[in-house]
């Protein structure tokens, strides 16, 4: 195999010689490709002569510095991202509200208000402010209990077909009782408000108020609550509580029960375990008498919803369930006790939940007495209510005194005497109930409004008023009782109007932002923007760099003076707005010393290079989130501008003549000056890249998910886990095709290392790639075999197979992070081998024909000879420096870099697989295949600037940035909180996390913005791709040369293909070029990020401000969060493997000089 | 080149947006509830058949290259047969094309396709006319410093405004105005037609205000 290297390594010297080293050459070529299977494996590496190597210590010094300037890029890089953190997290703070928690509580020796309580009821024992009418209360919470489930379905006759909806007429006895005992029985749409999810449906229920917006975020870990409730209520007046259920209750109320029964909820694939226990304790229980308030929180139907959607007829089965608890609760129930049957929130058609779609907000309300409570009938259709008016009714009815933040309104038809006939005294009870009500709510406002001024006052006023007249004219009833009937009609209508209008109210004010921070906020984003825009230009600039740590020095400098100013005069700042002012006080230094080096200097159009289609672009995807339609629309609009950017690529390229050969172009009288530039690929190529990519791109499409917003979209089907597919045959077929897709994926990455590199170095993570990725393989299809068919596994199984699938994503996860350690620690991938006998200097070989015939030859000829008496001399001084006579041969030397990057990117998808639904791996697939397909496409219109500066054009950053957004939607992701996939957590932890939240949290952080952090990671192969696909210039162009004929090729053509090599010979531009990259990146990122923080900001009064705007800046922070990580892993695992490969270089002149 | 050749595209091509007019208003008078949002295929199918027509009229008459030296029957029929199946194919192409930039692909397709017709009528029947059936000119045409003449210049011109009119197009589609032209691929097919129509008006004018700096390397 050796004497391979010795004809491309380097050759003899003289001039005379060549002809007959002409002929050597090419009998050399054709014994390796003989030997190696074709000359595709030897271009696979770059070799480098000990003489290149001896040059490269001249230069140990500039290394020294060269690691200087890394730290400061790195360091820079950390900076700028520090800015726009800053700017998120000040514009966060104002635009997402949060509500003031009162800590005040009611209590029975206080009314709410002046004035006597009804019937003097403090009087009578266990009555608070109004005496009590139940003394008992069984509350059954049925998790995401649909008011359409509860729904009593018309009796069809015999002719026609049952209804086939799994969820619907299945609480048969809901509707069995509503008809035997109208006067007992009641139900209700209830309506809950957004966020509907159960942590803060749960507080709404208990406290009557509405938790706002940012306490969705924390569903993981539901903390106590603070303010006045119900359950504290119930203790105060020293009732029994005795709970079972979901344990969010023991997070919201600690120590509040005096008996209790948790169960974990946190498992939604567990459709059992939480409703069996709770059946287990139930009725013994009751039958015991143990309890004046029984509250019994069933996850199951939730949880069905969760796992296989309404639609699955495991639905059926546990609405009947369901009916059968309440069958047997209605049966046991004595006479004083009410029955309480509720739904926290409802569910979309594919049985998430937290938004505030119709489905969402409806829930069942199902309220029974033993003793007869109502005084009509029930009307036809179920009357609708909010849902917290359910907090002051039970408070009432239980004799309790309303909770003090309620803003709930009671149902005033529970507080009509059913078995008083008279109609007057039970309107008047209806009143007074009411009338407590609103004195409760009053307080409340008065309190509210004084602690905190984001109630608007102007409404506060005329509220006060409508109470005051309310309240008087409902004491001048009560002097006169006999008055009319109207008048009392008018009072519960005035005392309904003031409490509504308070809602109303409640629901505009905490929906209130602080402007100066979200203006702040994003000031501060497009400053980080522009000054990414400006210092990707500068970049390339030579002595740029020691520019670049001062900011970070002056804003620890600010920020600590100010720290220590503030705590002097011992005010209370917001971490927030520090870091906010560190941000300013770093970024205005920065840019005034920055101007007055550079920018003075230098016109003000030359900082501003994006090339107009590219900026286009840019300008439609920022005006795109100004549009509800177009962020609602943008799984569909990413790979239309995509496409088109694609497309207008491959135009641009054929436009400049690149695409084709010119002699197909050129008609003869036409001289084509444009095509001066060898075309490194030949036209059928790009063109057959581009359409490549579209199809992937519209393959990848299929993959969708709908927003809910449009009801005629219908979501793919293949993004639900094997596991809920009903069919055998077509599961297997499925099954075959993900595993298929696996197997790809790894012959696809092997294929390519095997390409520009050979796997045969005995280095650890070479040795990983080669046996460790196809156990991750192995691990991840044995983990889809058991998720997709647990439920089938035989009985004796059930353990083994729960066992392995704790273990199987946990060593899989173990075993990527191993590779990636290993990868860290020893990156440079290089096959090396001493060659013996061969020439050490290293020259340029000079093909030559004869004496020069024309002026082209002379051309070149002359510098022939001087570059080779430069080589002569050098030789002769490196010869009295180092006595080594060998030659080392190094393999894919030139794809170092780009080896160690994508060994990395496939370790780390394989996790991120592992956590997505089974069929998705087939979008990863199709992702690392567009990503190949985008680089190679790219390279092709990216020019190489041999001694630098090196330049990454911004429509290849742009075309990547867009695609992460692309991959993100076919993924199955939209940025909103019910499609974010909960099941992910579960992954390697069927049983749950116990009260950790940070390892779920990440857990489905890492599969919602698993495409963010890939292309981020991979972010630096744009740079080394087109390196990379040197040598496949150099392979065509090779191939002829089997022939000794044709042999006649110009002399670039001789030269070894360096491929990434080139980057390491200018140190100083390959660092300038990873800032700037990094750089570009983070611009088209961050102009996404203050569009959203601007869409948010301008339209927060819209409609869809909380539906649409506000999550997909959520979602946009994080992803910006997450992708600014990525890039600085992947530029600091770059700048790794450089410092790995100067190390090698600097053994491997040690080994020689032995 | 001269202000009479100049003059001559003017009115081809005022001659060609004449014909778009016609095909909206004539079938009025034929047609009962013929609208162009209401029955949009039909129009669809009447804008080609009349842009065509004009167009291989124009043609016959202007002759703005220099006829082929060879003028036998069986080289005019080929020639015309190759025309014909070059227009299916590119038919065919932009079908294709507009599915994988997200086009339904089961449901919708005869609107696809009639809005591939109507795209391949204002790009590829003027690149037959003018350049025959010959890939190799119009990838020259459409090449920098590929023009040769100002008919080509204008042909360059008209075809990417049209191209950039159906780009354009598909912006609405999503919003949600509810209007009936939102409706795929009703606003591609009028962005298509507004496309070429600003082709038609810009390339004449364009050409007469750099009259000065194009030189075209075979006049």
């Amino acid at each position: 195999m050796i004497p391979s290297n010795s004809a491309s390594v380097a050759s003899a010297a003289l001039l005379g010689e060549l002809l007959r080293r002409r002929r050597q050459m090419a009998m050399g070529r054709r014994q390796m490709a003989m030997g190696r299977g074709g000359p595709r494996a030897a271009l696979s590496r770059a070799c480098l002569s000990v003489v290149s190597v001896c040059r490269r210590r001249r230069r140990a010094s500039g290394r020294r510095s060269s690691r200087m300037q890394k730290i400061s890029v790195l360091l820079f890089l950390a900076w700028v991202s520090f800015l726009f953190y800053a700017g998120i997290a000040l514009f966060t703070s104002g635009f997402l509200l949060t509500r003031l928690e009162l800590t005040n509580h009611s209590s029975c020796h206080e009314p709410p208000g002046p004035g006597s309580l009804p019937w003097g009821s403090q009087g009578k024992p266990g009555a608070c402010w109004m005496a009590s009418r139940f003394s008992r209360l069984v509350l059954v919470l049925v998790d995401a209990l649909r008011f359409d489930f509860a729904q009593p379905q018309p009796s069809h006759g015999p002719g026609e077909p049952p209804v086939s909806l799994p969820f619907l007429g299945k609480l048969n006895s809901l509707q069995r009782i509503l008809e035997i005992q109208p006067h007992h029985a009641r139900l209700y749409q209830s309506k809950a408000d957004p966020p509907t999810t159960t942590m803060q449906r749960l507080k709404a229920l208990t406290t009557g108020s509405l938790p706002t917006f940012i306490d969705a975020g924390s569903n993981f870990a539901s903390y106590a609550i603070v303010e006045d409730n119900l359950i504290k209520q119930l203790t105060n007046a020293g009732r029994h509580v005795v709970f079972m259920g979901d344990d969010t209750w023991k997070d919201l109320f600690p120590g509040a029960f005096s008996q209790a029964f948790f169960f974990p909820s946190f498992n939604v694939r567990d459709l059992h375990t939480v409703d069996n226990g709770i059946l287990e304790h139930l009725y013994p229980t009751m039958d015991g008498g143990e309890w004046d308030v029984l509250i019994a929180h069933f996850l199951g139907v939730d949880h069905c919803g969760h796992k296989y959607g309404p639609h699955h007829p495991e639905m059926a089965k546990k609405l009947s369930q369901m009916d059968q608890v309440i069958q047997g609760l209605v049966e046991r129930l004595e006479n004083d006790t009410l029955l309480v049957v509720i739904g926290d929130h409802g569910m979309t058609i594919t049985g998430d939940h937290g938004g505030d779609s119709d489905l969402e907000i409806s829930a069942a309300l199902f309220l029974y007495s033993p003793k007869a409570l109502f005084p009509r009938v029930p009307p036809k259709e179920p009357e609708i209510v909010p849902q917290i008016s359910l907090v002051p009714t039970l408070a009432l009815l239980l004799g309790l005194p309303i909770p003090f933040g309620n803003i709930g309104e009671v149902m005033a038809e529970l507080f009509a005497e059913a078995e008083d006939s008279q109609p007057h005294s039970s309107a008047l009870a209806q009143a007074s109930a009411l009338h407590l009500n609103a004195q409760q709510v009053s307080r409340f406002l008065h309190t509210y409004s004084a602690a905190a001024q984001n109630l608007q006052v102007k409404e506060l006023h005329q509220l006060q008023n409508l109470f005051s007249k309310a309240s008087a004219d409902y004491q001048r009833l009560l002097q006169s009782p006999q008055g009319a009937e109207a008048a009392l009609q008018t009072v519960i209508t005035e005392l309904q109007q003031f409490l509504r209008g308070v809602r109303a109210m409640c629901i505009e004010s905490w929906a209130r932002f602080s402007l100066g921070r979200m203006a702040g906020g994003a000031a501060l984003l497009a400053a980080a923007c522009f000054l990414c825009l400006l210092v990707s230009q500068w970049a390339t600039y030579p002595g740029f760099h020691p520019l670049l740590l001062t900011p970070m020095a002056c804003g620890l400098a600010s920020t600590i003076v100010c720290a220590g100013l503030l705590a002097t005069t011992g005010l209370k700042l917001d971490p927030v707005v520090l870091g906010a002012m560190a941000a300013v006080g770093s970024l205005l230094p920065f840019l005034w010393k920055a101007w007055a080096g550079w920018g003075s200097k230098r016109p003000l159009a030359a900082l501003f290079p994006i090339p107009g289609p590219v900026l286009l672009f840019l300008l439609i995807r920022f005006a795109a989130f100004f549009s509800d339609s177009f962020v609602v629309a943008e799984a569909r609009a990413t790979p239309f501008l995509l496409g088109s950017l694609i497309l207008l690529l491959v135009a641009q390229l054929h436009w400049e003549g690149k695409l084709l050969p010119p002699k197909l172009l050129t008609i003869p009288r036409l001289c084509f000056s444009a095509s001066a530039g060898q075309p490194r690929h030949s036209g059928t190529h790009a063109l057959g890249l581009g359409v490549g990519l579209l199809l992937c791109i519209r393959l990848a499409g299929l993959f969708h998910r709908c927003p809910e917003e449009t009801p005629a979209c219908h979501s793919s089907p293949w993004l639900s886990p094997l596991a809920s597919m009903v069919g055998g045959r077509a599961k297997n077929l499925w099954y075959g095709a993900c595993v298929g897709a696996l197997v790809a994926l790894l012959a696809a990455v092997r294929l390519w290392l095997c390409r520009y590199s050979n796997l045969k170095s005995p280095e650890p993570s070479v040795l990983f790639v080669r046996w460790g990725l196809p156990l991750m393989v192995l691990g991840t299809a044995a983990y889809w075999a058991l998720a997709s068919g647990a439920d089938e596994a035989p009985p004796r199984l059930r353990a083994l197979v729960a066992g392995a699938s704790v273990v199987l994503p946990r060593a899989v996860a173990g075993l990527a992070a191993s590779g990636l350690m290993l990868l860290l620690w020893r990156p440079v991938t290089v096959l090396v081998k001493a060659t013996t006998g061969t020439p050490r200097t290293r020259t340029v070989l000079t093909p030559f024909s004869g004496p020069p015939t024309s002026q082209a030859d002379l051309d070149y000829v002359v510098p022939q000879i001087y570059r080779h008496m430069q080589e002569e001399f050098r030789g002769r001084l490196e010869r009295t420096k180092s006595q080594g006579p060998l030659t080392v041969a190094a393999y894919q030397l030139g794809s170092v870099y780009s080896a160690a990057m994508v060994t990395a990117l496939t370790l780390l998808a394989f996790p991120l697989l592992l956590l997505h639904a089974e069929r998705i791996s087939l979008v990863f697939l199709l992702l690392f295949l567009q990503s190949f397909l985008l680089l190679h496409l790219l390279a092709a219109g990216i020019p190489i600037t041999t001694p630098g500066p090196f330049t990454v054009p911004w429509q290849a950053v742009s075309a990547w940035a867009l695609m992460a957004t692309q991959t993100f939607y076919s993924l199955g992701h939209q940025p909103v909180f019910p499609a974010i996939h909960w099941h992910a957590a579960f992954v390697g932890f069927p049983e749950g996390h116990g009260s950790s939240t940070w390892l779920p949290a990440l857990l489905v952080g890492a599969n919602t913005f698993a495409s963010h952090l890939l292309f981020a990671v991979g972010c630096p192969l744009l740079l080394l791709w087109p390196f990379l696909c040197e040598s496949q210039g150099a392979r065509k162009r090779w191939q002829p040369l089997g022939n000794e004929a044709e042999a006649r090729v110009r002399p670039e053509e001789e030269e070894e293909p360096r491929m990434e090599m080139r980057l390491r010979d200018a140190p100083h531009h390959f660092n300038a070029a990873l800032l700037q990259l990094g750089l570009k990146y983070l611009f088209v990122l961050g102009i996404q990020i203050l569009a959203c923080a601007l869409a948010a900001s301008i339209l927060r009064r819209h409609l869809m401000v909380w539906k649409v705007f506000a999550p997909k800046f959520i979602f946009e922070a994080m992803g910006f969060i997450v992708s600014s990580v990525g890039l600085f892993l992947g530029i600091a695992l770059v700048m790794r493997v450089d410092g790995a490969v100067s190390s090698w270089f600097r053994q491997l002149i040690l080994a020689q000089q032995r | 080149m001269k202000d009479t050749d100049i003059k001559r595209l003017l009115y081809t091509h005022l001659l060609c947006i004449f014909s778009i007019i016609l095909s909206i208003c004539i079938p009025s008078f034929f047609l009962e509830n013929f609208s162009i949002l209401e029955t949009h295929l039909t129009w669809l199918c009447i804008c080609s058949v009349f842009v065509t027509a004009v167009n291989l009229v124009l043609y016959l008459i202007v002759k703005p290259n220099a006829s082929s030296k060879r003028s036998s029957i069986s080289y005019k029929v080929t020639r015309f047969l190759k025309c014909c199946i070059y227009f299916l194919m590119s038919c065919f192409f932009f079908h294709v094309i507009f599915v994988l930039y997200g086009a339904p692909l089961i449901e919708l397709v005869l609107e696809t396709f009639l809005f591939a017709v109507i795209l391949s009528t204002f790009t590829t029947v003027p690149c037959l006319c003018l350049l025959g059936p010959n890939i190799k000119a119009w990838l020259r045409v459409f090449s920098r410093n590929g023009v040769t003449s100002i008919w080509e210049n204008s042909l360059q011109i008209t075809t990417i405004s049209s191209f950039i009119g159906t780009w354009l197009g598909a912006f609405p589609i999503p919003l949600d105005w509810e209007r009936p032209w939102q409706v795929w691929p009703i606003s591609c097919t009028l962005g298509a037609t507004f496309g070429y129509v600003a082709g038609l008006v810009i390339s004449p004018l364009w050409i007469y205000w750099n009259r000065k700096q194009l030189t075209y390397k075979n006049n």
